[in-house]
């Protein structure tokens, strides 16, 4: 089964642990999706291997952007009915505090739904959702 | 933006720094070259890092990271006692201009072209040897400048 069929599966299924398992990176990161009811919240569990600031120690930008950028596509994916799968046309991502060495979360907001954009708002948190360790916001193509 | 290094210098040490943070070695991110304020960093195309299994386009996270430590690096190369530098990231923007080609190692290049007393304003690119001309990502990011500790 190609991705985009898997996709369409996780739509329906409200599944995204299987989508998670086909994205080389997600598993490499080692996301995960939790269900809350209707809630998706995504999580980087604390890995070693994905530490850039080994003093403090903290979790690399770069990991953090990925795992946010993820969780956008993949938000998407299992929240609309989509033929292709998205393209990221960009992605601004705001730093405001330190990712610490611990289970990371991140939840997304569909700002708007276009007829060939969406624009999606990821907020990611540690310990309080209150309290964001960072805020990203991805446009993202879903004409193919 | 005086240097007490040699060039040579900060390139081995950037070297071993960039090589050495564990989420790099996770990508294999390497240090291709450096100059004041500019480096230059490889990411292999790896299977472990594709984004899309159709088509075998690495994921734009690894390009985000593969950014984010050109520009942070490059900011840090750009002031002074550089072995005590820490700049934290502000803020981070990638504009998507094409996919990245399967199998093909990715050029993260980055330029420092503002250094201010607080903040350091740093661009970079994404691109394939060889293809500067069409990249596969243009980025901005904007690092706090943290002035070392005296002693």
């Amino acid at each position: 089964m190609d991705f985009i069929h898997a996709a369409k599966e996780s739509y329906a299924n409200k599944d995204f642990d299987t989508l998670l398992e086909l994205i080389p990176y997600s598993k490499l990161l080692g996301i995960r999706g939790v269900s809350l009811g209707n809630e998706l919240v995504f999580v980087l569990p604390a890995n070693p291997n994905n530490i850039g600031n080994p003093m403090l120690p903290a979790i690399h930008g770069g990991a953090i952007g990925g795992f946010m950028e993820n969780a956008a596509l993949l938000h998407v994916l299992t929240q609309f009915d989509l033929d292709n799968c998205p393209k990221t046309i960009d992605f601004s991502l705001d730093y405001l505090r330190a990712g610490k060495d611990v289970d990371t979360y991140a939840q997304c907001k569909v700002v708007r739904r276009g007829r060939q954009v969406i624009n999606v708002s990821v907020t990611s948190w540690q310990t309080h959702q209150q309290e964001p360790i960072a805020e990203a916001r991805a446009h993202l193509l879903t004409k193919g | 933006m005086s240097n007490t290094h040699s060039t040579e210098e900060i390139l081995a040490f950037l070297g071993e720094l960039v090589s050495g943070l564990a989420h790099n070695k996770l990508l294999n991110i390497s240090v291709v070259d450096f100059d004041v304020g500019k480096l230059t960093l490889s990411l292999p195309y790896s299977s472990d890092i594709v984004g899309n299994p159709d088509t075998g386009v690495i994921h734009g996270g690894a390009l985000t990271t593969l950014l984010d430590n050109a520009c942070g690096f490059a900011a840090i190369s750009s002031v002074a006692h550089i072995s005590s530098g820490v700049c934290p990231t502000l803020d981070l923007r990638i504009d998507y201009m094409q996919a990245a080609t399967p199998d093909k190692a990715v050029i993260g290049s980055a330029e420092t072209y503002r250094v201010t007393n607080n903040v350091i304003f740093v661009r970079g690119i994404a691109y394939h040897e060889g293809e500067q001309d069409t990249p596969i990502a243009h980025c901005t990011a904007t690092f706090m400048r943290m002035k070392p500790k005296i002693d």
